[in-house]
């Protein structure tokens, strides 16, 4: 056993009305890479906040290099040589690298040394990075790395990251990969959170799995098989979800040569986009946030209108139609963002209800809400979805992010859509509810429906999709089948690593 | 040392409890300036809130006024909210009741002196489609080129403040008297003057106008999509857009519907009792009207409370001004304190303080 680094003891933390974490302890060796490994909710976010001073436990204590440690704030946890790369970025856009990264520092060096040491440090760890370049311009991968390179000047001896590869190409994640091995080896000890469980056999040492607020397991996660590690994680024997083969059906949804210019300046703007979906079928669509994904749900659920006869639904031009017109003639979209797009937070489940469901469901006469039956609407949802609330009158952004995606895709799946479109369905959800999610959309198109799936998660859509696009800076490659497509060929149809100039095209 | 914890949900009873707390602050508040003006500050008080209604001398005169000054207040208010729910801010309702008042008074004084009971139906369409009107204005602006609706609606008061007193001067002053400034007396016109339904109680059509205003308010916001799609717009505005609300159409609405219905209360001001276009005519209704909306919590029945409680502040300032001597101004810093206390207290709506032992370094 190497040298212990940080030792944690008994950390306990509630919350009014839940234990967050439950007598926690483990430790994390000098130079190990130690994977914290549980579902949403599991308290994996409240531990680490501990350890990086955001939150004071309750009982436990932490020990540094046999040194008591109880950090009060973030700063003091960063003198310790603490260091943790956020799964949200905090940059700003219109800054540029340099100037990003000494917004973060205390006591900032001249910009020119700055920006020197961030190309050392980024070349040392091969992570290409130019520090003059605006942060707006850069693609998610590069965003992480603005933020793991400022940690890095920090010289860590703990690096915390939390969820680092939701947002990369699987070529980005062998590079980020490798720089957190070449930390290791110097002596550097990595905390990584995850869910993605062949990501942590392939790089870490040691895993503790968190359920429920209470470690379940320390273990060696290359001893154990991935199916293992997620059942210790859900706590729960594991189905995929079932896909009878079938024939494809006719087109229901065809996009035609496709360009759409962005209406927001740090968003991409789709290029010839083309693609056609059948009935029965299930597209899948990758790519790494920020390429595109955002405009071409906007373009197909009716918020960015485009040329009439480029977008057609069961060959009839709906270019030129609202969000509620679409919806009518059978075409419904799930946004990635629950909160504040595909629900409003400060009203009631019922009136979220009526959000999509107010025309295709007839819940509207002359103008006037019919709220009875709205209300049965949403009560329909939250049964048949699983929505585990109070009831229909609770505030959406009263519930947890995976009961609200059950809702959400819920209501739209209720409409008994001829196409539906959705956007990371089972983002942030936890696993058993993302299963249910997935399988509702199978079943959706087992019925007949077209399914287009837009996801970052790469297992998802290998899950789900019968055939398998990728988005890159806008534009959209051609149409593969899914069946026998490898992660590596995904990987270029994404775009790849080592694109250290894909924005050079945007400025065409 | 005091932090400062957002709620999970906004606080039902804080929400409700503000305004009263408000009303209570303003007067403790309004008495220690009395008190440094040298009056006595309880009997200020009790002349501005309590005498209008309950003193023996004083009311008979100023109960009926109470209506007169609250019914504009309400049915400017109650456009106005649905404005601010949906985030459209019309500023300007002191603008839109000016001209409402010139295109009511217009249409009399262009029928004058001709009988015909069709006359005042046409006044109060012709009311109602001046203050529409000048609340496009912003509202175009804002569509097409994005400008700030708040600025322009303000801006615009100015500039109807400047065509009614062109107007009072001009082309609507009374031909039998050129000597004097302002138009002929409409309630001296039969078949304009907006009179008392009921004698001695201030009731005028005005009154019946606000009273269906907020009837139609409070079904459109609870029961009707419109109200809907404008508190969508309000809270979640990418929502609203998924939901297939037109952003641009919102606006175009919310300041439609506030314009009309403070170019109504110009109109029924100016048949009534006001009686003709006077340069001196706007009385800051459109102004005291938006702490109305808010007092009322943006809420029609609220804003009933509201208004006539706003509307009690102008009859107990004259009372005031006449039986104390105190300034007139002093009324309007007695609203302003009104709504500055509102504001302030609304905080703990969404907040919660939480004082905490020793400082962290």
């Amino acid at each position: 056993m190497r040298q212990p680094l940080l030792r944690l003891e008994g950390l306990t933390k509630a919350y009014p009305g839940v234990l967050a974490n439950d007598d926690i302890s483990f430790q994390i060796g000098t130079g190990q890479i130690h994977a914290l490994l549980g579902e949403n909710g599991a308290g994996k976010s409240t531990l680490v906040k501990m350890i990086f001073g955001l939150v004071a436990p309750d009982k436990g204590r932490m020990t540094l290099r046999d040194q008591a440690y109880a950090p009060a704030q973030p700063s003091e946890a960063r003198q310790n040589g603490v260091a943790m790369v956020f799964q949200h970025f905090s940059l700003f856009d219109a800054l540029d690298v340099a100037e990003n990264v000494a917004l973060g520092m205390e006591k900032p060096p001249a910009l020119r040394d700055l920006a020197k040491r961030i190309r050392d440090v980024s070349e040392d760890y091969g992570l290409p990075l130019d520090p003059y370049r605006l942060v707006g311009e850069l693609s998610a991968g590069e965003r992480q790395r603005v933020e793991i390179v400022r940690c890095l000047l920090q010289d860590p001896k703990l690096l915390i990251m939390d969820e680092p590869t939701s947002v990369l190409t699987p070529q980005e994640v062998e590079i980020l990969f490798r720089t957190l091995r070449q930390l290791s080896s110097e002596g550097t000890s990595i905390l990584y959170i995850s869910h993605k469980l062949e990501e942590i056999r392939a790089l870490c040492d040691e895993a503790t799995i968190l359920r429920n607020g209470r470690k379940v397991a320390t273990c060696d996660p290359r001893e154990k098989s991935a199916r293992e590690l997620a059942e210790l994680m859900v706590g729960q024997v594991l189905t995929p979800p079932e896909r009878p083969a079938k024939p494809k059906g006719e087109v229901l949804l065809s996009v035609e040569n496709l360009s759409l210019k962005s209406n927001n300046p740090f968003g991409t703007s789709l290029k010839d986009i083309s693609f056609r979906l059948h009935a029965g079928e299930v597209l899948g669509i990758a790519g790494v946030a920020g390429n595109g994904q955002d405009e071409l749900l906007l373009m197909l659920s009716g918020e960015i209108l485009s040329p009439s006869g480029q977008v057609r639904l069961k060959g009839q031009p709906i270019g030129q139609l609202g969000p509620n017109a679409r919806r009518v003639r059978g075409l419904v979209t799930a946004p990635e963002e629950r909160l504040g797009h595909a629900a409003a937070p400060d009203m009631s489940l019922t009136a979220n209800a009526l959000l999509s469901g107010a025309k295709r469901k007839g819940l509207v006469k002359h103008g006037f809400i019919d709220w009875a039956k709205t209300d049965i609407f949403a009560h329909a949802v939250i049964a048949k979805f699983d929505v585990r609330t109070p009831g229909s009158h609770v505030l959406a952004r009263a519930l947890s992010g995976g009961n609200l995606q059950k809702f959400v895709i819920g209501r739209e799946i209720e409409l008994a859509p001829d196409v539906i479109v959705v956007n990371q369905p089972t983002w942030g959800v936890d696993a058993s509810a993302a299963a249910f999610i997935r399988q509702a959309l199978l079943d959706l198109a087992s019925a007949g429906a077209g399914v287009l799936v837009i996801s970052q998660d790469l297992d998802e859509l290998l899950e789900v999709a019968d055939s398998f696009a990728a988005l890159n800076e806008g534009r959209l490659t051609a149409t593969r089948p899914a069946k026998g497509l490898s992660v590596e060929a995904i990987g270029l149809m994404m775009g790849g690593a080592g694109d250290m100039h894909v924005a050079h095209e945007a400025a065409e | 040392m005091i932090r400062l914890e957002k709620r999970k949900e906004p606080s039902r009873f804080w929400r409700i409890a503000n305004p009263f707390l408000a009303v209570l602050l303003t007067m403790i508040a309004g008495g220690i300036m009395f008190a440094a003006l040298g009056k006595d500050p309880v009997a200020a008080i009790r002349l501005i809130f309590f005498d209008p209604i309950f003193s023996e001398t004083f009311a008979s005169y100023s109960r009926p006024q109470l209506l007169i000054k609250s019914a504009p207040l309400i049915l400017i208010a109650v456009g106005l909210a649905i404005g601010f729910k949906a985030n459209v801010w019309n500023i300007g309702a002191e603008g839109q009741y000016i001209i409402g008042a010139l295109f009511g008074a217009g249409v009399a004084l262009a029928f004058f002196p001709a009988p015909g009971w069709y006359i005042f139906p046409l006044m109060v369409i012709a009311g109602a489609f001046g203050g529409f009107l000048w609340a496009m204005i912003p509202a175009i602006l804002k569509t097409r080129f994005n400008t700030n609706e708040i600025l322009v609606s303000l801006l615009l008061v100015y500039v109807a403040e400047r065509i009614l007193a062109a107007m009072a001067l001009g082309l609507m002053r009374n031909p039998d008297q050129p000597g004097f400034p302002g138009s002929r007396d409409l309630r001296r016109y039969e078949a304009a003057y907006n009179a008392e339904i009921f004698a001695g109680t201030g009731v005028h059509w005005g009154v019946v106008a606000a009273l269906i205003a907020v009837i139609f308010a409070y079904a459109m916001m609870t029961r009707h999509m419109l109200g809907y799609h404008v508190q969508l717009a309000g809270q979640a505005p990418r929502a609203a857009r998924f939901g297939g609300v037109s952003p641009a159409r919102l606006v175009v609405i919310c300041l439609g519907i506030s314009g009309a219905l403070a170019g109504l209360a110009g109109m029924f001001e100016v048949s009534g009792p006001g009686g003709q276009v006077r340069i001196e005519f706007a009385s800051g209704y459109g102004f005291t009207a938006i702490i109305v909306a808010f007092l009322g919590r943006l809420n029609p029945f609220g804003i009933v409370l509201a208004g006539l409680l706003l509307g009690l502040t102008y009859i107990g300032g004259e009372l005031s001004q006449m039986m104390l001597q105190i300034p007139g101004a002093a009324i309007q810093v007695f609203q302003g304190m009104l709504l500055f206390f509102l504001l302030a207290l609304d905080f703990q709506t969404n907040y919660r303080i939480r004082l905490t032992k020793g400082a962290r370094a």
